[in-house]
């Protein structure tokens, strides 16, 4: 079966001459229908700019990219652009403060024309009440909203454009545990009811460990170990790995037992 | 041991366009010397205001009303004036705020601001004498190129370098009390397990008592010795940190480990909704009181 997403060698530099930043070099990897895809790394690991040459935002400096069994151009056609959705960290700042919720999922199906036009605010409700959100919330501002209302709210929009592959960029990084635990819920119950795929790209690897197939580890722009979920947490292949886990902060008995057996150690 | 700090019955009442909203239903904790205390809930449960009341800075706004005892080192703070109270902070308590690299100020340079709060305690102090003090300190949150960074403005820092920079201020004038909010949130795994571990070294060096504010369980398990858990303006359960962790005695407080992914797999944690039960009275473990 072809691979929803496969990207071959793709590189990416900003800048050039001796000050250039390489920002993501020569990553290759494929995600599958269904598929949720962990890109784990720290801080300036090359994770969101990877995530931008996957959305269209700039294209890619070399390699390739192919969605569905055709290359990706770097300018990308509507239908491009709908089936690849993005939910960004802060619920809060990616969302349009003027505009009411509903306006703001509502707009995506306008743009991509998707549903009859008189059909639309029927789809918005749809979409609201698919999270979890009461359809009558689309009137209101998502400062009306709690921060766990608002991802939900930023779900349902990359939703609503009959996404098929969805890149989560940390999407509960800014939540608390508990609302997180039901955030991380509900986008598993969606992908397996939608065959949605998904790239999560997090550097909490505990949420990684419950929620991702597999798990791609960058350092510094580039790949440096690609594997199933567990095999990356029972096996890791790669120092940088152990450290990630290491550093990892745990609650159980048994997850310290894990984490020194893996002994990676913090990083200096 | 004598308690650094200690709060009793505290509350918060905010005066809002309808009508007044208590945020704190009577709080009572306390930090004994060169310990280390956490103060664990979720967004809202009244961890964050707990820490500013102590620092006097929300009795400062007309629109919130405090009441409750306030004592540090045995000096009743409530009775303190504006200015003494003013003397307390950046010497005797400090704090560690949750995002470092808004906490310092853009338009002035590193060696600049470490002066500032280095002459808060000896205000005579040459700005040479504070750039040479200040490189020690920085030496002991491992930053080597102190020359750079304390010419540098935080913008020029990366999150985890400035985090280090706000623990060697906070520390600069060996407080006896050091609140730190949510210190690690907005730093990426590994570099808050390098600003944690650095934290424990330099407080178990200098004693310094520590009031800890987070909502991440692995993080306090990690730091804290004993512990007390918020919900809703109320403390629901405390108690010495492995006890709370092998026998969570409250529903609220297992509803949080419950929550918290674990790397050792197993899938997403359920959760049962039984919210009413969160309002249970609290649970104290043994030698969880003074």
């Amino acid at each position: 079966m072809t691979p929803l997403l496969s990207l071959r060698h793709v590189s990416k530099t900003f800048g050039s001459g001796p000050r250039a930043v390489h920002a993501v070099r020569e990553v290759s990897f494929d995600v599958a229908q269904g598929e949720c895809l962990a890109v784990v790394g720290e801080s300036g690991s090359g994770k969101t700019t990877l995530a931008n040459m996957i959305l269209g935002v700039f294209g890619q400096s070399s390699g390739e990219i192919w969605f569905d069994g055709k290359g990706l151009p770097i300018r990308r056609t509507l239908e491009h652009r709908s089936a690849i959705q993005l939910v960004q960290q802060n619920p809060l700042s990616s969302l349009n403060p003027k505009r009411s919720v509903g306006a703001s999922i509502r707009l995506g199906l306008d743009v991509f024309g998707i549903g009859a036009r008189s059909d639309r605010w029927r789809l918005v409700e749809d979409a609201l009440e698919e999270v979890g959100l009461p359809g009558n919330f689309r009137r209101r501002p998502p400062a009306a909203l709690s921060g766990g209302q608002c991802q939900r709210v930023a779900i349902a929009r990359a939703l609503a454009c009959q996404s098929r592959l969805v890149i989560l960029d940390e999407p509960t990084s800014a939540l608390d545990v508990l609302v997180q635990a039901r955030v991380l819920r509900l986008l598993e119950d969606l992908r397996r009811v939608k065959g949605l795929s998904y790239v999560f790209i997090t550097h909490d690897l505990s949420v990684v460990r419950n929620v991702a197939d597999r798990v791609a580890v960058f350092r510094a722009g580039r790949l440096v170990e690609c594997a199933e979920t567990r095999a990356i947490f029972e096996n890791p292949q790669v120092d940088y790995t152990r450290q990630l886990i290491g550093a990892v902060p745990v609650v159980a008995d048994d997850e310290l037992k894990l984490r020194e057996s893996l002994s990676g150690g913090v990083p200096e | 041991m004598s308690d650094v700090l200690e709060v009793r019955d505290l509350c918060l009442r905010f005066r809002g366009y309808s009508g007044m909203s208590e945020v704190l239903h009577g709080i009572s904790l306390n930090v004994r010397a060169g310990e280390r205390v956490a103060l664990v809930g979720e967004s809202g449960s009244g961890k964050s205001v707990t820490a500013r009341i102590v620092l006097g800075l929300l009795q400062e706004l007309p629109s919130a009303q405090v009441e409750g005892g306030l004592f540090f080192e045995g000096e009743d703070l409530n009775r303190l004036s504006r200015r003494q109270w003013q003397a307390l902070r950046g010497t005797s308590i400090s704090m560690i705020f949750q995002d470092p690299t808004s906490s310092l100020n853009p338009v002035f340079t590193i060696g600049t601001q470490f002066a500032e709060v280095l002459r808060r305690r000896d205000p005579k102090l040459s700005r040479e004498a504070a750039d040479e003090r200040a490189g020690t300190l920085l030496q002991s949150v491992s930053i080597h190129d102190h020359a750079r960074v304390l010419g540098a403005y935080p913008f020029q820092l990366s999150g985890g370098m400035n985090q280090r920079v706000v623990i060697a201020m906070a520390l600069a004038n060996h407080p006896s009390l050091l609140i730190a909010d949510e210190p690690g949130t907005a730093l990426d795994v590994t570099v808050q397990a390098q600003t944690l571990k650095l934290m424990h070294e330099l407080v178990e060096r200098s004693g310094t008592a520590v009031l800890f504010i987070s909502h991440n369980l692995g993080v306090v398990r990690e730091f804290a010795d004993r512990v007390f858990v918020i919900y809703r303006g109320r403390i629901v359960e405390q108690g010495p940190t492995p006890a709370i962790f092998e026998d969570p005695g409250h529903a609220y407080t297992r509803a949080l480990m419950a929550a918290v992914p674990r790397i050792t797999g197993g899938g997403l944690p359920e959760l049962n909704d039984s919210e009413s039960a969160f309002l249970d009275p609290m649970v104290v473990h043994e030698g969880g009181k003074a």
